[in-house]
């Protein structure tokens, strides 16, 4: 007889629920500054202890700290400010259109705004995003038309994918974001996969992959780094950590890895973690990474440590999994305010023009809206007719698609 | 004009593919420097470099995922998954990605890729070499399946589906790999290189996607067959001394609908023959065509004869296979129908 006790089954949880005290006094967080910044050829098993820390640049006191600070110029912040209130503000108005019954669906990026936005700053023209659908920050930061963006939402008569997708599943190939999937981490590999093929055309550009904590348990994430380790794609492999993946902490897809970026540390793929609402750490690691990949130097896994404030998408009430005030709680404060804070310290921005700012840019947005809502909206208006549905599933329309819109009258 | 095995006719498909166009890239399992475990790609790293041809992980998803990606960039991605069987950990990249990309993007990325598998029976490779997974990609939106039977048609197909700038499902009967195969098991295998079909001619021809073959012309019944079926429809007609009309369809999507009801509505009759599994098989939407288009020309019931609704057997390996014992039983069927 044995005298080992019968096995037990574990389950992660969260520490705290609804009705809960928020807690996340076991996040541990680095000062501002404190983390090194080896070169960028620096060997992968040198760098080890970045997949553990937080690299930020902004301080309490709102200042610019360390070996990862002084990248940006004023104006440079001031743009990315911008780009940040910008995305925001777009969000609440669409969430708002969702709820006015303008459209179907809608995912927003409050808290989330500095990762898409800063990454887009450390990209060349040609470079290209496989993005999840929180990363609408890559299109306005990157200038893409904001009218572009509303007709998808709303499946109008201007939607540039004719209705076929899902509000926010953007696609843009000359702005260098790749359609939008639904079916998640699906894009991961094929980052590393057009990546390699930069590489096999001896091109010089280069594949950003994206990816959320909760997705990460797909194989297609484990593909990924495979390829990527195995042909040294350059690529930059992005982990989105916002903490919840609809209603599961990210316990559940982490397991007992330390953190996720510390699953490149098996694949000889150097990993940092970096405070995601920092948006000077955000775009000081992303040219870091960029420029390993630019330089043939292989890929690099990073993950941004953030929080998702808003619901997951318009289907749903966070408030049934987690406590109401945990976003408050949330150590990494918000990143639209760091910055502003950050520029009101370097003296190049104030809270009057702030407030100015804000009511431009909601002016912008509104007008932007109500533009395109004069092209329609999902129920009502001018929309993409059904010919449109049966068109472009290939690029001849194979016999027996034929017949059928035939039979539907089309 | 040469002579050539399927597996040589398929090399020099993607020989000729390559030398053509740079942007055509191959890679899967085994594929590189070993050739690939049928030989198919046999050659190809020596002369186009590792750049263009190389060996991939095991894993099927990284392959057919990473190839999505490099078609968006702008290469035409030509894979090879092992066995069809192994495919299933790729499908998702193959039918919500590969299929429906040029859909979603309204036309900014294109997926220009085949997808190379060894398909069918025959070889005693029990139930994970061995199967017919065609319909599970004809059910799907945005892909084109494509099921050679001969060394020509494998070249002339392959360079076609090369060149399509859609996604491609190729699957190559691995039991005809070396020489066509009648379903009599027992017997003697014959070459390529004694047979008609296996002469292939050098440099670039295309066999077009989506057009069948009409491979015995027959005025008494029409049998729908693609594939190692191919060679046991004809040796059913010819050991029952029916005059059937055995068209291969070649291309199972798009199909040739027209080719397929000009016969029936010949002869009347018709038998659908696939080594897959019965139930939801490719056969069943043939079917369904026929009595839609021939109705009023029918003059017996429509005869299916396919794999039994099992995992691919082992052992029962010619119980499974739908022989010319079976098919020629159907063939009598319908005659006396």
């Amino acid at each position: 007889m044995s005298d080992l006790k019968p096995l037990s089954f574990h389950v992660p949880a969260p520490a705290v629920r609804p009705g809960g005290t928020p807690d996340f006094s076991d996040v541990q967080i680095s000062r501002a500054g404190e983390v090194r910044r080896p070169e960028v050829d620096a060997a992968p098993e040198e760098l080890r202890d970045l997949a553990y820390s937080i690299i930020r640049v902004l301080n309490r006191d709102s200042e610019a700290v360390g070996p990862w600070a002084g990248l940006l110029s004023d104006e440079e912040l001031l743009e990315g400010l911008r780009h940040m209130m910008m995305l925001r503000t777009f969000d609440a108005r669409m969430q708002m259109a969702q709820r006015q019954g303008k459209t179907s669906f809608y995912m927003q990026h409050l808290g989330e705004e500095a990762v898409s936005c800063a990454f887009r700053r450390a990209l060349e023209p040609g470079d290209m995003n496989f993005p999840t659908y929180r990363q609408a920050g890559l299109l306005i930061a990157g200038g893409y038309p904001m009218l572009d963006m509303m007709c998808q939402i709303y499946s109008n008569e201007l939607d540039p994918l004719k209705g076929r997708q899902l509000p926010i599943m953007y696609s843009s190939r000359e702005h260098g974001f790749f359609s939008i999937s639904g079916n998640l981490a699906t894009q991961f590999i094929q980052a590393v996969g057009w990546a390699m093929a930069s590489a096999m055309k001896r091109d010089t550009k280069i594949a950003a992959g994206w990816i959320g904590d909760g997705s990460t348990a797909e194989s297609d994430f484990h593909a990924a780094l495979v390829f990527a380790s195995t042909y040294k794609a350059p690529v930059v492999l992005n982990i989105v950590n916002n903490q919840w993946a609809i209603s599961t902490f990210q316990g559940i897809a982490r397991g007992g890895s330390g953190t996720f970026a510390a699953r490149g540390l098996g694949f000889g793929i150097p990993a940092l973690r970096v405070d995601g609402n920092d948006y000077l750490a955000v775009h000081a690691v992303a040219k870091w990474a960029v420029e390993r990949a630019r330089r043939n130097l292989g890929p690099t896994l990073v993950e941004y440590v953030t929080y998702r404030v808003g619901a997951h998408s318009t289907s749903d009430d966070p408030s049934a999994y987690r406590p109401k005030a945990e976003s408050d709680a949330w150590p990494l404060g918000d990143p639209v305010l760091r910055l502003k804070s950050h520029l009101i310290r370097r003296g190049a921005w104030s809270e009057d023009r702030h407030k100015q700012a804000e009511a431009e840019i909601m002016a912008t947005v509104i007008a932007v809206q109500k533009e395109a809502e004069g092209h329609g909206t999902l129920h009502s208006g001018p929309h993409p007719s059904a010919r449109d549905m049966f068109e472009g599933v290939q690029e001849k329309m194979p016999p027996h698609l034929r017949r059928q819109r035939q039979q539907a009258g089309i | 004009m040469p002579r050539k095995t399927m597996v040589e006719a398929i090399r020099d498909a993607m020989d000729v593919a390559m030398q053509r166009d740079d942007n055509v890239v191959v890679f899967g399992e085994d594929v590189g420097y070993f050739g690939g475990v049928f030989r198919c790609t046999q050659g190809l790293q020596q002369k186009f470099g590792s750049s263009r041809c190389f060996d991939a992980p095991i894993s099927e998803l990284g392959i057919v995922g990473a190839a999505v990606g490099m078609a968006a960039y702008g290469l035409r991605p030509c894979v090879e998954i092992q066995f069809a069987d192994y495919m299933y950990p790729a499908y998702d990249q193959i039918v919500s990605e590969a299929a429906r990309l040029r859909y979603r993007s309204n036309g900014q990325f294109t997926v220009p890729m085949v997808v190379r598998m060894p398909t069918g029976g025959g070889i005693f490779g029990g139930q994970t070499h061995s199967q017919s997974p065609e319909a599970l990609f004809t059910h799907v939106a945005g892909l084109k399946t494509v099921v050679p039977s001969n060394p020509y048609d494998a070249k002339g197909l392959l360079i076609a589906a090369i060149e399509d700038n859609d996604p491609v499902i190729f699957l190559e009967p691995k039991r005809l790999y070396n020489g066509p195969f009648d379903g009599h098991h027992d017997r003697p295998v014959t070459p390529w290189a004694k047979h008609a079909q296996g002469e292939v001619p050098d440099g670039h021809y295309t066999v077009p996607l989506g057009k069948a073959a009409i491979r015995r012309e027959g005025s008494a019944v029409t049998v729908l067959a693609y594939g190692t079926m191919v060679f046991v429809a004809e040796a059913a007609a010819a050991e029952t001394g029916i005059d059937a009309e055995i068209i291969d369809l070649r291309t199972l999507l798009p199909y040739d609908l027209d080719t397929i009801a000009a016969s029936v509505a010949k002869t009347g009759r018709c038998v659908i023959v696939h080594e897959a599994t019965l139930t939801s098989g490719f056969g069943a939407e043939l079917s369904a065509l026929v009595q839609e288009n021939c109705f009023y020309h029918l003059e017996a019931p429509i005869e299916r004869v396919t794999g039994w609704d099992t995992p691919y057997p082992h052992a029962q390996e010619w119980d499974y296979f739908p022989g010319p014992a079976r098919v020629g039983r159907a063939l009598k069927a319908v005659m006396e129908g």
